[in-house]
């Protein structure tokens, strides 16, 4: 008897570990996070306080750039408009508590993907949507042209709260230069005093330096060396906890990548439905059923790729147009001789 | 009995009230990390650090722990808080005199001053100091000799560098002096009261603060060279100084806004202090044949310190706290490098700002405790 009522217990109570199991599954489906933001109605994105072909507002308020995009491309996805987001501008030293105290959703702001960052402080990095390394600036007349080129003694200007202090530790220290750092708060007094001749060279990433350098009182005296001396890739994050909302910000990224590969463009979306090529005819929503997977619609991908474009198109009309890195090197294709290369939406 | 438990039982319950609420705010804090995934620690601090800074009154580099770079900050803070004060002091002490000035000039300038400077906010004016002072500066190659030795450049300040030799000969000879000179002191005083005659302490004191460090180097083997700092070349066009000792201009920058600015509420508080003593006290001081100097040294100042310490005290406070606006100059005090650089390599915000609070919390109330103090030590004593 009491054998028969043991074997009764044990049964119950695997079914109720099945049921809460299944109910947990059914309700991670509903992400929290993807509610909440139908529920408001717009995408909460943090982005910089301002670097031009990133995230950069203009004088009425309007941010462009390519971290932007992903904002945008999510809120495309999620609610059906590109334009449904609420920008948070941040400074580096702010962006991480805010995304983990929630008062955004995602954080597109230039950030580079590390282990520590990922795994310490209750973040999740997506992917990358720009890949970066870190590079020095020196003004033209110095004569310098190459990082071989630094003596004993070298200024450093660079901003704090980066990983951009700890690279420029490595490369000195590897070269066996002393230097002196001075760490600005913000990127525009940085860009003021290196200007100003305090400092022998300004260091951060290539792009970042390539995007001040419009921003020097005269941009021709100024040369980015060639080296690079360490790997950024840049790209979106969100908290830990949350992967269905993990997933759509992921997606969406990807979805601009691939549309790219298959030659998909915001003029030509719609045409691509009757395309003879599965992988296509996924993207724009022609066929299969991806957007269920995380409770979306079927037109998600075509809705970014309609209303933002995609990455190429992202990328020329942030970054090459406007005269920053005309040349994508790294950020092209990886059928094109770059390393863009992302897992197939399928 | 009643009364008692009428008294005890509100603030027990305000006791209660407080409690409960640091207590819902560290368990909302600590439930919501737990859910994020962050976890909660000081281990962080013995980590090595692998950052640099610029500017560090102890031996630091990257390979030291977080806890060194958390020292490196609050001694910065405590250099910009200490040379600020005495400098804010001294000027505020000579600016608060002159506009007590009969000459209507100074008297007008010093009024000028106080008006202007206090009525600019603190930002801008470092700004100014650091941006627009900065860009007038020659480059290192182009700066002229101030007095053959001095060198003013955008790159800082550079001065020559002592180079001792049996530093701690000449430096047990100046203990000493300044130990003689206590003891006179003392003796002078019992002179006085027991005598009434007056013994030339102040010119006694000068000979021997002179005489005994003078007499380590004729005769301890004391030597002192100067190290005069050297131009050198580090591109075409880019060169620095080499040798000697760099302050650097984010010190000095900051350094001299937050005197400029906080010595003009010292004035304030000079002026109100010399004012409120009463003028029958001068008066009557000058009736019993004291002289001029003596009526300020012996009876206006001593009553004038117990007006002016207590709102001082604030001034210094504000200062110390003040000196975290630095970060925008990038000076490598606590906030910029502890609650910046160090707070983002690790992501302990918690713990790192709640650290950074109370060393400024302890700061304050070091400043608060002396203050008070000497407050005690100048007010009147009724018997």
């Amino acid at each position: 008897m009491f054998k028969y009522l043991k074997q009764l217990t044990s049964l119950v109570a695997m079914v109720a570990v099945l049921f809460t199991f299944t109910t947990e599954t059914m309700a991670a489906k509903k992400s929290k996070t993807l509610k909440n933001t139908q529920k408001k109605g717009f995408v909460r994105c943090g982005v910089s306080q301002g670097l031009p072909g990133f995230s950069n507002a203009d004088a009425a308020g309007n941010w462009t750039g390519i971290d932007v995009d992903v904002c945008r491309a999510v809120a495309a996805a999620v609610l059906g408009d590109a334009n449904k987001v609420k920008f948070t501008p941040l400074s580096a030293k702010e962006r991480f508590t805010a995304l983990t105290s929630g008062e955004i959703d995602i954080l597109s702001r230039n950030t580079t993907w590390t282990l520590s960052r990922d795994a310490d402080i209750g973040l999740t990095f997506v992917g990358v949507n720009f890949y970066d390394g870190q590079g020095f600036m020196v003004r033209k007349s110095s004569g310098i042209t190459s990082t071989s080129q630094f003596k004993n003694g070298i200024s450093a200007c660079t901003n704090i709260g980066t990983t951009t202090e700890l690279n420029m530790r490595d490369f000195f220290n590897s070269k066996g230069i002393s230097y002196e750092p001075v760490a600005f708060e913000k990127a525009d007094e940085v860009v003021a005093a290196y200007d100003a001749g305090r400092c022998d060279t300004y260091t951060t990433d290539k792009s970042g330096l390539a995007a001040q350098r419009t921003k020097m009182s005269n941009p021709d005296d100024h040369i980015v060396l060639p080296e690079t001396v360490s790997k950024e890739p840049l790209g979106p994050v969100v908290r830990q906890g949350d992967s269905v909302w993990e997933d759509i910000v992921r997606w969406s990224l990807n979805a601009m990548i691939e549309a790219e590969e298959y030659g998909i463009t915001s003029a030509n979306a719609d045409s691509m439905k009757t395309s003879d090529n599965p992988a296509v005819k996924r993207l724009v929503g022609a066929e299969g059923e991806l957007g269920a997977a995380f409770g979306l619609d079927n037109e998600w991908s075509l809705r970014i790729i309609k209303q933002v474009g995609n990455y190429g198109e992202s990328y020329k009309r942030n970054i090459a147009d406007t005269g920053i890195l005309p040349d994508r090197g790294p950020n092209e294709l990886w059928t094109k001789g770059g390393i863009l290369y992302v897992p197939p939406a399928r | 009995m009643n009364l008692k438990l009428q008294k005890i039982v509100p603030q027990l319950i305000t006791v209660l009230a407080v409690v409960l609420v640091f207590g819902f705010f560290s368990y909302n804090a600590q439930v919501n990390m737990e859910n994020r995934g962050i976890d909660f620690g000081y281990g962080f601090l013995s980590q090595e650090s692998s950052f640099d800074v610029q500017f560090s009154l102890i031996e630091y580099d990257g390979s030291h722990s977080y806890f060194r770079a958390y020292l490196v900050g609050l001694l910065n803070t405590i250099l910009v808080s200490v040379i600020g004060i005495i400098i804010a002091t001294i000027l505020g002490i000579i600016v608060g005199v002159a506009r007590l000035s009969p000459n209507y000039l100074i008297n007008k300038f010093a009024a000028f001053y106080v008006e202007f400077f206090r009525n600019i906010p603190l930002l801008l004016q470092i700004f100014f100091w650091y941006f627009a002072a900065l860009r007038a500066l020659p480059l290192p190659q182009d700066a002229d000799a101030m007095f053959g030795v001095f060198f003013l450049t955008i790159k800082g300040l550079y001065v020559p560098a002592f180079v001792w030799e049996n530093f701690n000969v000449f430096f047990y000879s100046t203990v000493a002096a300044i130990i003689a000179i206590v003891v006179i002191r003392v003796h002078a005083k019992k002179v006085q009261e027991t005598q009434g005659k007056q013994l030339p302490v102040l010119w006694i004191s000068l000979g021997l603060i002179l005489i005994f460090p003078l007499l380590s180097f004729l005769i301890g083997g004391v030597n002192l060279s100067f190290e005069i700092p050297k131009l050198k070349q580090l591109a075409v066009t880019s060169y620095r100084y080499e040798g000697g000792l760099n302050l650097p201009p984010e010190l000095i920058a900051l350094t001299l806004s937050l005197a400029l600015y906080t010595a003009t509420f010292i004035a304030e508080c000079v002026r109100a202090g010399i004012q409120g003593v009463g003028k029958g006290q001068k008066e009557a001081a000058a009736s019993i044949g004291l002289n001029p100097n003596q009526v300020l040294k012996l009876v206006v100042m001593p009553q004038a310190l117990r007006i002016i310490i207590p709102p001082t005290t604030n001034q210094y406070l504000n200062l110390t706290k003040n000196s975290s606006l630095a970060a925008a100059i990038a000076y490598p005090d606590l906030v910029l490098v502890f609650a910046g650089t160090a707070l983002m390599q690790t992501g302990k915000a918690i713990e790192i700002v709640s650290i950074t609070m109370l060393t400024y919390l302890s700061l304050s109330i070091s400043i608060s405790i002396l203050m008070n103090w000497y407050n005690k030590k100048i007010a009147i004593k009724e018997k």
